[in-house]
């Protein structure tokens, strides 16, 4: 699997995720985000963000309360919620914002 | 990617009968084929990276290691008469309708090739006992079909000879594994956890700011300096816990009740960096080598940080590594207290602190959840737990029913040593098996639309990690909503009052 990103092919694993985190762009975010049927408002853009903002401190993706909790600070309560967050990705805050962030799919028994 | 893959629109809402057995529909499951391992997942676990060029000759050879090696395997192997007992006994036969999702099938895929090589009719005479070559295509079919087993034991509690399939599936996924065919959702994961300590590949740095973030939840909700201590030398306690209790919902909620219930307790307790993993995949892919490997971290961390005790939290396989194997894998633990059991779960601890009056309880605050108990397959089967025969029905039940006012049990032949399993177990959680594990979880949603048809039952408590995820995400699939699964240990949290506690009533104020 691969994504075309304004003619340059990035390469990814059995599911989407991108192998090379370093080849993320907003620009290929919006690629995926498309590629799973996500259309991206401000409000995706800002959990998308924070992730990333996240994964660089940490090395990992936030606990999904760390990520509704930063949210409904930035955002208030009508968004940062759990429930929201799944309207907003329906595949789950967790994987497939991760997807969308460019950063690897959280393993285990989550 | 659409949110669930193919398939999942066609899983029935409604069902009715938990044991109906299906029509049956050959080869129905046949093109469900779990991804497979790259080498950077096999090579850590020490099996070869890809398929090794003389892998019949190895597969056979690791075959007849096994049934030498492990008396219970070659019995197994030997025994079965195709009485039947089994054949509709496994969840995803009854979900699914493919025939080799049978127990006796799954047994045979092995079986007849163990036949062949291993037995004087199947030698002469293969023919004549169904006995059959390796094939390349018969490796596919064990690839396909032993990922199609949680390992949930329930068939063999039918089993009038006692064959247990899940140590046939753990024997063929080893058998995969030494010829490089590996898993890559179970063989990433262990290859993960040793580098970082837990499936999650969660640092002690993340895992510092995760429980500092939760501190803080706790203190605004009840006014308490409540811990989570991490890496404290010195404490009584260590806490082993699934690395979805920092991670995931209702998880985590599991994890702030263990503090709670800690906190009242006046207990000095911690969690370690180094062990920040209950879960011990290496069972799954039945490798004694990686079971034990995982296992000793528990004893180097509890040496480390010099406890008297350990307590597992809330995940399901664990408890049966840690109840039935941790003292051969890594024992013997004679530096620890040993008038406290080695190991203990988390529910023998609340339970006794129910009893000896420790937790002040408000059992009205679960008053809007009307709640029912799903038996994990590795517990119940696996385990016992307690000073009492049972006590791993029974203990979680009494917590239950400690801290809710409105508990019902689901039908008697689906719950306790008859529990249905999740559909997720056995290293089957992955989302690429998505199809499966809705079908899988179909018994088990079956029996519970029963109860809550009866009695107005809402919502489903477990205490395994692997339960709590796949339930959240079938249960949209069969009308429930997916926080209708909860933790025991959040149902804990929600009605216990700690001393000098200040509710937090106003949501806006934070």
């Amino acid at each position: 699997m691969s994504y075309d990103v304004n003619g340059q092919t990035v390469e990814t694993d059995e599911e989407g995720y991108i192998t090379n985190l370093s080849e993320w762009t907003p620009d290929l975010g919006a690629v995926i985000a498309k590629a799973e049927d996500v259309d991206m408002t401000d409000e995706h853009w800002a959990v998308v963000n924070f992730l990333r903002d996240y994964y660089e401190e940490y090395q990992i993706a936030p606990a999904v309360r760390v990520l509704i909790k930063a949210i409904k600070k930035s955002l208030g309560k009508e968004v940062g919620n759990n429930k929201y967050m799944y309207e907003l990705f329906p595949y789950g805050p967790a994987k497939q914002a991760c997807k969308i962030a460019g950063l690897p799919k959280p393993t285990g028994c989550v | 990617m659409a949110p669930l893959d193919k398939n999942t629109d066609e899983a029935p809402k409604i069902v009715g009968d938990p044991f109906k057995i299906p029509d049956m529909e050959c080869g129905a499951m046949a093109d469900t084929h779990t991804f497979e391992a790259a080498p950077e997942h096999n090579e850590p676990l020490g099996f070869p990276g890809e398929l090794v060029d003389n892998w019949k000759e190895v597969a056979i050879a690791k075959m007849g290691e096994l049934a030498e090696k492990n008396r219970a395997f070659k019995v197994y192997l030997d025994t079965c008469v195709k009485c039947g007992a089994c054949t509709d006994k496994c969840h995803y036969f009854l979900g699914s309708g493919d025939p080799k999702n049978m127990p006796v099938a799954r047994q045979d895929l092995l079986r007849s090739v163990y036949r062949r090589y291993y037995t004087f009719a199947g030698r002469n005479f293969p023919w004549l006992v169904g006995a059959r070559d390796l094939t390349k295509e018969v490796l596919d079919e064990w690839y396909t079909y032993y990922h199609q087993c949680s390992q949930c034991r329930r068939c063999s509690v039918a089993c009038p000879y006692g064959i247990d399939t899940a140590e046939i599936s753990m024997a063929a996924r080893e058998i995969l594994d030494s010829v490089g065919v590996g898993q890559k959702y179970c063989n990433e994961i262990i290859a993960k956890l040793k580098k970082t300590g837990n499936n999650l590949g969660l640092n002690p740095k993340a895992l510092r700011a995760t429980l500092e973030d939760l501190e803080e939840d706790l203190e605004d909700e009840t006014g308490i300096a409540v811990k989570l201590p991490l890496d404290v030398k010195g404490a009584d306690i260590l806490l082993i816990t699934p690395s979805a209790d920092f991670f995931a919902e209702p998880h985590i909620d599991g994890l702030l009740g263990y503090a709670k219930v800690f906190h009242a307790a006046g207990v000095s307790w911690t969690i370690s960096s180094y062990a920040s993993e209950a879960a011990n995949f290496g069972m799954f892919i039945g490798s004694y080598e990686n079971m034990r490997e995982v296992s000793w971290r528990i004893r180097q961390a509890a040496k480390d940080l010099g406890v008297k005790r350990i307590i597992f939290g809330e995940c399901g396989h664990a408890w049966r590594v840690g109840y039935s194997f941790l003292n051969t894998l890594a024992g013997p633990f004679d530096f620890l207290d040993q008038n406290y059991p080695i190991p203990q779960h988390i529910m023998e601890f609340t339970s006794d602190a129910l009893d000896e009056g420790i937790l002040k309880i408000d059992k009205s605050r679960n008053d809007e959840f009307r709640m029912t108990y799903h038996d994990s397959c590795n517990v119940a089967r696996g385990s016992a737990m307690g000073r009492k025969e049972g006590g791993q029905f029974d203990l979680p039940r009494k917590v239950l029913k400690a801290v809710c006012n409105h508990f019902y049990d689901m039908e008697q032949d689906t719950i306790r040593e008859n529990t249905f399993c999740c559909g997720g177990g056995g290293g089957l959680l992955t989302d690429d098996l998505m199809d499966l594990r809705i079908k899988g979880a179909k018994p088990r949603m079956t029996a519970l639309q029963q109860v809550s048809e009866d009695h107005g039952v809402t919502h489903m408590a477990a205490i395994c990690a692997i339960c709590k995820t796949q339930f959240s995400k079938v249960m949209p699939k069969y009308g429930y909503e997916m926080d209708s699964i909860m933790s025991v240990h959040q149902l804990v949290a929600n009605a216990v009052i700690l001393d000098g506690q200040v509710d937090d009533d106003d949501e806006d104020d934070d």
